[in-house]
């Protein structure tokens, strides 16, 4: 676990826009926080938690209320997971950040605003703490053995644990697409 | 059964836009499939979507029903001499080879950069007449919300969900709550758009919204044009809400009307007949609600590091100290460090470094006329930069119709080819590290306009008030 107790973070913060213009999504890890993590010549703020020892091999990511609001860009929960991180933990995600993790294996987890405190002591007294998420059941188990229910979108639950596709899905209604589309002609073509 | 009972109960113009386009009902286990009627591409998030296409052998559902632009990595410097606008960074001139040939393959419409109809991708749907009201709309665009003026369903979606709308034309969504932000009264002179929406997230917050659709509704919101609708359900997302919308009326259809993709003859008559079904019936319920007096409102600049610290522009500048929550007494201390700002202190005065003047928030013709007017017959203080920065192509070239591109060069400003510019700062268009700025754009984030840089966002009136004297300026002081 990480500490990274933030109101707001939003994804300029994760990924800056001028690691943007890639065409793949691999490699963003490295630029991860980028702003927060490195001096201007490039050497690492070691006072910034992803950079100190304790912190290194990290899965859990513990952020401030309202994690991931501003732009869509999914390069955010790329270079998170880029950057070895396997869920967020917050009181509330800004809705497109949150759609966009669950798509990557990224979790988001809620929990409460007391859990979300004892948390963030718990990692920044103890970089050695653990807790252990299972999403089958929908609990994070914290070191002293509590475990907390968060809630998880149903389906992005079972794609996640049955590694099934979403555009797969999607892509299987053919046909009643095909209805909605013959009942509902388009007013507007952007190819006349 | 049950349809019938919800058909004849009120509806809220988000009710009878979604339940229009249903594919598939939401289930307890399953998302409801909505049907997008427009997709809108830019280069900077559908690379990966088309690769997975590429990746699975698909084609793009309905070409028909998307368009591509470039906006976002494009620069907007001058034209050379052969009339073409020089790409210098190999990266951004990569990522838009990559477009054009992926709108090629896929047989997608492509607005090139350098091109007649080329610009920023929520300036060009409205002004081509793609963006017509109760249309579902989304681009891989946190602000497509801005099309939501027009009374349609819009919303950014990340990459992976553009690779569904690319395949499928559909998307998985769980229903939204809804929230009516009522905006009462008139605004006074020298008050604007930019301000109410500033205003109403200075009182919700960035986080306020999450989960919510808003309707925009009273009167202030009504005595809008277009324009000023998009510059306020643009920011919606600054609220934390995916969508923000505003019921057509007739504003809408005297914008949409004419326009190259608006419908024509009968089949108009026949969409305004259909477009005046959609407002929210007489006593249909949100979830939530929120009101804001316009009467009462003064000129907005944000002080911090997102748009939720705004405040009128002649107060002072809180003080974390007198916060009683611990998590936004740090967020606030760690804003005025990055702001290099006081607590207590006043912005009016303050000198700034750039004024930008642009963005799909405010680089509209009426935005554009409204800084100009401020700016003719004036000179731009010697200690600013200032940029003007057209929305599109066709925005540009009816600016300078207007004469208003020789007022903004002869009072000192750039005048520059359409984009997104400094509101992202991926272009080579930023500030530099400490810089002041203020912003007609939609995002003060930390480095948001470049690294190091520091953004003050205001309405173009205040922008073009700051211009001119080089310090924060209360426009009301230079009209009255």
């Amino acid at each position: 676990m990480v500490p990274l107790p933030n109101n707001d973070i939003d994804t300029d913060q994760i990924i800056p826009a001028r690691y943007l213009k890639v065409t793949d999504k691999n490699g963003l890890g490295a630029a991860c926080f980028s702003d927060w993590r490195y001096n201007s010549d490039g050497s690492p703020k070691p006072e910034f938690p992803l950079n100190q020892p304790q912190y290194q091999g990290a899965a859990v990511l513990i952020g401030g209320h309202n994690f991931g609001c501003g732009s869509s860009r999914e390069h955010a929960p790329w270079a998170l997971v880029g950057a070895g991180f396997k869920a967020v933990v917050s009181t509330y995600f800004a809705d497109i950040f949150n759609g966009n993790a669950l798509k990557n294996g990224l979790l988001p987890i809620v929990v409460d605003a007391e859990t979300h405190q004892q948390l963030i002591s718990l990692s920044s007294e103890d970089p050695n703490a653990e807790v252990s998420v299972n999403l089958e059941d929908q609990t994070l188990t914290l070191p002293d053995g509590r475990a907390v229910k968060f809630p998880v979108d149903p389906f992005s639950r079972y794609c996640l644990l049955n590694g099934v596709d979403q555009l797969g899905f999607l892509f299987g209604l053919d046909s009643t697409i095909n209805q909605y589309e013959q009942a509902n002609p388009a007013r507007v073509m952007t190819s006349a | 059964m049950s349809t019938q009972v919800s058909s004849s109960s009120p509806r809220t113009l988000f009710d009878k836009v979604w339940s229009n386009h249903i594919v598939r009902p939401q289930t307890p286990d399953t998302p409801a499939v909505l049907y997008i009627d427009l997709h809108l591409v830019h280069e900077v998030t559908s690379p990966q979507a088309f690769s997975v296409l590429r990746e699975r052998g698909l084609k793009v559902r309905r070409p028909d029903r998307t368009m591509a632009t470039m906006d976002h990595s494009t620069p907007t410097t001058p034209r050379n001499a052969e009339g073409i606008i020089p790409v210098t960074d190999a990266m951004a001139s990569a990522q838009l080879d990559v477009m054009r040939k992926n709108c090629a393959d896929f047989g997608i419409p492509l607005y090139d950069l350098g091109t007649a109809k080329q610009g920023i991708v929520h300036v060009i749907g409205p002004e081509q007449g793609f963006t017509q009201p109760g249309m579902t709309i989304v681009c891989g665009d946190s602000h497509t919300s801005t099309h939501g003026a027009f009374g349609a369903l819009a919303f950014g979606i990340g990459t992976s969900e553009v690779s569904h709308v690319l395949a499928t034309q559909c998307l998985l969504q769980n229903r939204p709550q809804t929230m009516a932000v009522r905006v009462d009264g008139r605004l006074r002179a020298g008050v604007t758009a930019k301000d109410i929406i500033l205003a109403i997230i200075a009182k919700i917050g960035v986080g306020g919204g999450t989960g919510y659709v808003f309707e925009y509704m009273g009167e202030a919101i009504r005595a809008l044009s277009m324009e000023g609708r998009m510059t306020i359900c643009n920011m919606s997302i600054e609220g934390g809400a995916r969508a923000g919308m505003v019921a057509p009326d007739d504003i809408t259809f005297n914008y949409v009307a004419g326009r190259p993709a608006a419908p024509k003859g009968a089949d108009w008559d026949q969409a305004v007949a259909a477009w005046r079904t959609l407002p929210t019936d007489e006593g249909a319920t949100f979830d939530n609600e929120v009101v804001l007096d316009a009467n009462t409102l003064t000129p907005m600049i944000t002080y911090g590091t997102n748009p939720g610290m705004g405040m009128a522009i002649n107060a002072n500048v809180p003080d974390p100290d007198k916060l009683s929550d611990v998590s936004q007494k740090m967020a606030l201390d760690k804003a005025l460090k990055y702001m290099a700002l006081q607590p207590g202190q006043k912005l009016l005065g303050k000198p700034v470094d750039v004024v930008f003047i642009g963005s799909c928030t405010n680089s509209r013709i009426t935005d554009l006329r409204e800084a100009a007017k401020f700016i003719q017959g004036r000179k731009v203080a010697d200690n600013v930069r200032v940029m003007v920065v057209p929305g599109s192509q066709l925005v540009k070239v009816q600016a300078e119709a207007e004469g208003l591109d020789k007022i903004f060069r002869e009072a000192g400003a750039e005048w520059r080819e359409a984009g997104c510019s400094m509101c992202i700062a991926m272009n080579g268009d930023q500030l530099q590290p400490g810089q002041y700025a203020v912003s007609t754009s939609n995002r003060n984030f930390e480095g948001r306009q470049g690294k190091g840089g520091r953004t003050f966002l205001a309405s173009p009136l205040t922008a073009a008030a700051t211009a001119v004297t080089g310090v924060i300026t209360d426009p009301r002081e230079m009209v009255n």
